[in-house]
């Protein structure tokens, strides 16, 4: 099999003593969907971190474009083209909608007025509430600006921790059609979701994380197929 | 005419005193805030560091004198003011460098920080006084008023004078363009956006590729800036003494927290308040009623609430009401 865009492969390593992540490998192709369902708890966020080199890993590798990056820090793997929209605080709620995706693009030096138009085009009440302070929208309004902002680098690479968190069903499709468009712009989707039905539905391949391992990988489909994932994590 | 003569005498000793020691405090006020913003502690040795810029900016505008060198009718502690900033800048940057970077790197919890920074208030105390000494300096030259006593009477017409010395007028325009240039920075330029985005969000900054160091490099600047600028401001209104200085970190600090700490607008809004109120509560006010009043009522004792010994009380107490009902403080900072 052709080495994924993005893999972290085998991964251990915790916050601090103990280790929350056991053995655990997700991985991501150009283009593509890959989504990571579990429990509260199983650590899917920390492998999300982990993948974003926010933690320190006592065993395992990540690789991007068959390059190892373990070593590199957050910002590094920002510069080579990793974007994160993390689970909580993923906005600057003091800073207006626009500052918010200016800040995004902080590392470009190029004209960024194309990418902002572009976020704007993907979410366009967020060409509305441009001028107002972030932490003044509505929870899905914010997640539109936590992914915006994420999306001003232009990454080749996007990671997402539930973004469809405390967002109503219609806005959920909504965000998740959005999803699919980027994925279909060339990058690649890393994330996690909570609405693990939908999301796994989209999904090109899917992960089933418990207890800081792999519990089943398989495409999307399939998962949603086998009787033994829908009875455990799916509720029926 | 008794109103009007009242309404002078109240702006001659209680508004316009008030507004420039306001605008002394809340340029003060700004520097404490934004580094509780940016480092997050709170910087008690921020008394000292404007005693440090003021005795700068006076060493060097008494070699200007001997120089023979001047503003005319400004004071030419103005043309100091610049060096004052630089050394200040500089020796901030230097302060950071070799003791308040080590704590960050380790991330030492604000309280640590805190006292640090009152290790660092003792040795800025020691230098200040070691170079410059503990005693009183005045360094103000040029003209004294821009509105005196007599013209305004013979202008006006009126029993009471009005007078508006050159200080508080130097005080409330380079206030003015002050805070005007920091808010354009913090809302206009990338450098300044960057550094409302680091103190929102500090790990979400990280992950959009701010450079912390940069920002915490610049912040430091800022503040010298604002520092030098607050205490060459207090030194001339008023006259520069290491103590006073010192001294000023309660009122200043209870501007901050009053506006609510972090928040720029809230650091100049805390700085008037307490401001009037420390003016307002200790002033006699025997001599504005007396105006006011018919003469039978007229007040026999002076109408002071407080004596001018109790100043800092009022700063104190203003603090405490306002963490009583609103913790954030006025303007929504964080909670302290
Ligand atoms: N910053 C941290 N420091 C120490 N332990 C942590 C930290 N964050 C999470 N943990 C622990 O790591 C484990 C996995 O947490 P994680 O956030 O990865 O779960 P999750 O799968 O994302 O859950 P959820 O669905 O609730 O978001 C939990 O036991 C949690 O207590
Ligand atoms: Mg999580």
């Amino acid at each position: 099999m052709a080495e994924p865009f993005l893999i972290g492969e085998n991964m251990t390593g915790g916050y601090g003593k103990a280790d929350i992540l056991h053995d655990c490998t997700v991985a991501v192709e150009k283009g593509r969907i890959a989504v990571i369902v579990g429990p509260n708890g199983a650590g899917k966020s920390t492998a999300m971190k982990a993948v974003f080199g926010m933690l320190p890993l006592r065993a395992g590798t990540v690789r991007l474009n068959g390059e190892d990056i373990t070593a590199l820090s957050p910002q590094d793997r920002v510069a080579r083209g990793m974007a994160f929209v993390p689970q909580n605080q993923n906005i600057f709620t003091s800073l207006t909608v626009e500052e918010n995706l200016e800040m995004g693009a902080f590392l470009r030096r190029d004209d960024i007025r194309p990418t902002i138009e572009e976020v704007y085009n993907l979410f366009p009440i967020l060409r509305e509430k441009r001028r107002q302070p972030a932490g003044e929208l509505s929870g899905g309004q914010r997640q539109q600006v936590a992914v915006g902002r994420a999306l001003m680098t232009r990454p080749s690479l996007l990671m997402l921790d539930e973004p469809t968190a405390g967002v109503s069903p219609i806005v959920m499709d909504e965000l998740f059609d959005r999803i699919i468009e980027v994925a279909r712009s060339g990058i690649s989707i890393l994330m996690v979701e909570q609405n693990a039905r939908q999301a796994l539905e989209i999904a090109d391949r899917g992960y089933v994380l418990v207890q800081g391992s792999n519990a089943y990988t398989d495409t999307g489909k399939a998962l949603l197929a086998d009787p033994e994932v829908r009875r455990t994590f799916l509720g029926g | 005419m008794e109103f009007l003569n009242a309404a002078v005498v109240l702006a001659n000793f209680v508004l316009i005193p008030a507004t420039a020691y306001g605008a002394q405090l809340a340029l003060g006020a700004l520097g404490v805030t934004l580094i509780y913003g940016i480092l997050r502690f709170s910087n008690f040795a921020h008394g000292d560091t404007m005693a440090f810029g003021t005795m700068v900016t006076i060493l060097v505008t008494w070699w200007l004198q001997s120089l023979g060198i001047g503003l005319g009718p400004l004071p030419t502690a103005l043309l100091a003011l610049p060096v004052g900033i630089a050394a200040t800048a500089a020796m901030l940057l230097v302060t950071d460098r070799v003791v308040f970077r080590f704590y960050r790197k380790q991330k030492a919890v604000p309280v640590t920080l805190v006292i640090v920074s009152i290790g660092v208030m003792f040795i800025l105390n020691g230098l200040v006084r070691f170079i410059i000494g503990p005693d009183d300096q005045r360094f103000a030259d040029g003209a004294r008023f821009i509105v005196n006593v007599r013209d305004f009477e013979a202008w006006s017409g009126l029993q009471e004078g009005l007078a508006i010395r050159t200080t508080q007028g130097i005080t409330l325009v380079t206030a003015v363009i002050t805070v005007a240039l920091l808010f354009w920075f913090l809302n206009h330029t990338r450098t300044g956006k960057s550094m409302r985005a680091f103190s929102d969000n500090e790990d979400l900054a990280l992950l959009s590729g701010i450079n912390p160091e940069r920002v915490v490099t610049i912040t430091w600047i800022i503040v010298a800036a604002l520092a030098t600028i607050a205490g060459v401001l207090y030194g001339l209104d008023k006259s520069f003494k290491p103590f006073t200085y010192f001294q000023l970190l309660l009122p200043i600090f209870a501007a901050a927290i009053v506006g609510g700490l972090g928040n720029p607008l809230g650091a100049i809004a805390g700085g008037f308040v307490i401001a009037y109120s420390e003016v307002a509560v200790t002033y006699a006010f025997k001599k504005v009623l007396g105006y006011l009043l018919p003469d039978r009522l007229e007040p026999d004792g002076l109408v002071q609430l407080l004596s001018t010994d109790y100043k800092f009380a009022v700063s104190f107490a203003i603090l405490v009401i306002v963490l009583l009902f609103r913790p954030t403080g006025l303007f929504r900072g964080k909670s302290v």
